[in-house]
């Protein structure tokens, strides 16, 4: 600990611009999330973080000092090259990735990143314990936790990422939770035989292999949860890759390291626990990955199905432009097929006609909390037509027409009638409150949580198949000529 | 017991930052719409990506020919600056489009 107790007092004595700099940092991360939480600052707040961060870091290029070994010198960073190199080819990938990615694909990339970040801790732990032959033991302990935290988050984040983008599948592995809990206590074990020197000359080969079984603990961690619940997963993964920052802060008493990783650490647990329960799940159901776990049971378990009646869209259109109120209940399946600027067409027709639009939003509608506000926002659909779920369901009753577009899960009765569906107990949108209900779907597959909807197939439901995008262009066209 | 003492008065500062961080993590995000779930998320992420200064330090005191140190410090730099710019950007892009409707 000597190690590291000096080293801070270094820190102060050498570094007070730098630390100036720090302050300013810690500053605007914490504003920068206090504004990321209100809809008229957020896009500010993540400015003026990223602010802060520029500055924390070519702060720490140009600024930061270390001590020669030897000598009561302090000298300041070299590999300059390399640093920029790095600096420059994070910046363009990165900013290509995030800018050409479709607004579907936003939560894998955030996981993606998230990842990223995990994976960089991973290395520092790696490079830290290489370099230091005789590390004290704090020291030891800080640089095994913010690898096996770093380590987690990555693999994890990974894992995540693939299943998202359809490339992992759900896989339920038999005794997962067993295997997963050996795991743990193996690393626990590992950890403590490497930080209390119990195996002097092998340590370092324990040392990657904590590394391996953390990898294999992160995949195995996220493997059975279900594609659903990833968002709350990688909010999670999210506060974990924050800690293991804040370990790195620990190890080079760097306090905007320290802050900016505490502070997502502890913000994400509690923005997790936040999207748990706009979901009504707790986050230990969430892990044990019922969700996903029970898949098969729930598919079986639904009850045979009846008929289901079709519509034409001729039919369609009439119905609509007769109606008063039309309300529009978005899901994945417009995110999909990017339908969302006809989407808004569709509403202009329909005002023009006098009849009144409005958007019920699931919180958890598309494949992650505010998904489809976001979607929509971006077709300039006027944020006062968005009703969140309980203003949705109030005004259900006076609705004449409810369009339901490539949403499922999220209008599924079951969640309120059957007891025994995995998704009891998930506050849904009431459609069928109101006079009719039009549900538009590519297929009669299944949702996003593979369970039945009864909802398909009961009186007041129709369905209209096909793309959300071509099906609604259609519909603009129908309209215009009833 | 005494290297115990030792590490809470060397790190009496940190360990205060620590515990005050916690709280202000809680408190600064404790009531947020569900709208802004996401995009809050997007925004820690990038955050956190404030563990690139570890590797940059980390990079910049590599000793000419520790190769170890100078490939895997420059794949963390790499990684890190994914992190920071990528989760920044992104971030803005969802947040661009509520902005859109505020000046209607």
């Amino acid at each position: 600990m000597e190690q590291i107790i000096e080293q801070y007092k270094d820190f102060l004595n050498t570094n007070s611009v730098l630390l100036l700099a720090y302050l300013i940092g810690s500053i605007t991360f914490i504003l920068g999330l206090k504004m990321l939480s209100h809809p008229e600052t957020a896009r500010k707040g993540n400015l003026i973080a990223a602010g802060g961060m520029i500055l924390s870091i070519f702060g720490t290029i140009f600024l930061y000092k270390h001590k020669v070994e030897g000598s009561g010198d302090f000298a300041g960073l070299g590999n300059y090259i390399w640093i920029f190199a790095g600096l420059i080819i994070g910046t363009v990938l990165g900013t290509f990735a995030a800018k050409k990615v479709q607004m579907t694909a936003m939560p894998e990339m955030v996981s993606l990143f998230n990842g990223m970040g995990g994976a960089c801790a991973m290395l520092i732990s790696m490079i830290e314990y290489h370099n230091d032959l005789a590390p004290e033991m704090g020291k030891l302990v800080i640089i095994v936790l913010g690898m096996i935290i770093g380590t987690v988050s990555f693999a994890g984040s990974m894992i995540a990422w693939g299943k998202l983008n359809g490339r992992i599948k759900d896989k339920t592995i038999p005794g997962g939770q067993a295997i997963n809990f050996i795991l743990f206590a193996g690393i626990i074990i590992l950890a403590i035989m490497v930080v209390g020197g119990f195996a002097p000359g092998s340590s370092h080969i324990l040392f990657y292999g904590i590394t391996a079984l953390a990898a294999l603990y992160g995949i195995l961690f996220v493997m059975p949860i279900g594609g659903a619940d990833m968002p709350v997963v990688i909010s999670l993964l999210n506060s974990f890759t924050g800690v293991a920052a804040a370990f790195g802060g620990f190890l080079y008493s760097n306090p905007v390291m320290l802050t900016g990783g505490i502070l997502v650490g502890s913000a994400g647990t509690i923005l997790t626990i936040l999207m748990c329960k706009a979901m009504n799940r707790s986050l230990k159901n969430v892990l044990i990955g019922s969700f996903g776990g029970q898949k098969a049971g729930a598919a079986s378990g639904a009850k045979e199905q009846g008929n289901y009646k079709e519509i034409s869209l001729n039919d369609t259109a009439v119905l609509m432009a007769y109606a008063q109120k039309v309300m529009i209940i978005p899901g994945y399946g417009l995110a999909v097929a990017q339908a969302q600027h006809t989407c808004h067409e569709l509403e202009k027709v329909l005002n023009e006609k006098g009849v009144e639009v409005v958007y019920g939003i699931h919180p958890v509608a598309g494949r992650m909390p505010g998904h489809m506000n976001v979607l929509l926002a971006e077709a300039d659909v006027p944020y006062e037509k968005l009703l969140e779920m309980e203003d949705a369901n109030d005004q259900m009753a006076g609705t004449n027409v409810v369009l339901i577009l490539g949403a499922n899960d999220v209008v599924n009765p079951a969640a309120k009638e059957d007891p025994s569906s995995p998704i009891y107990g998930m506050p849904i949108l009431e459609v069928e409150k109101a006079e009719h209900v039009i549900v538009n779907k590519r297929s009669m597959k299944p949702g996003y949580a593979g369970i039945e909807n009864e909802l398909f197939f009961r009186p007041k439901t129709s369905m209209l198949f096909g793309d959300a995008k071509k099906v609604l262009q259609a519909l603009i066209t129908e309209l215009k000529s009833v | 017991m005494e290297q115990l003492s030792n590490f809470f008065n060397g790190n009496y500062h940190l360990i205060t930052i620590v515990i005050l961080s916690i709280f202000l993590g809680i408190e600064v995000i404790s009531r947020v719409p569900a709208v802004l779930h996401t995009p809050l998320m997007s925004g820690a992420n990038a955050i956190h990506g404030v563990v690139i200064i570890g590797a940059i330090i980390v990079m910049g005191e590599a000793r000419d020919g520790d190769y170890f140190s100078l490939i895997l410090g420059f794949i963390a730099v790499v990684l890190g600056t994914l992190n920071v710019v990528g989760g920044f950007v992104v971030t803005d892009r969802m947040l661009e489009m509520f902005g859109k409707k505020k000046k209607k």
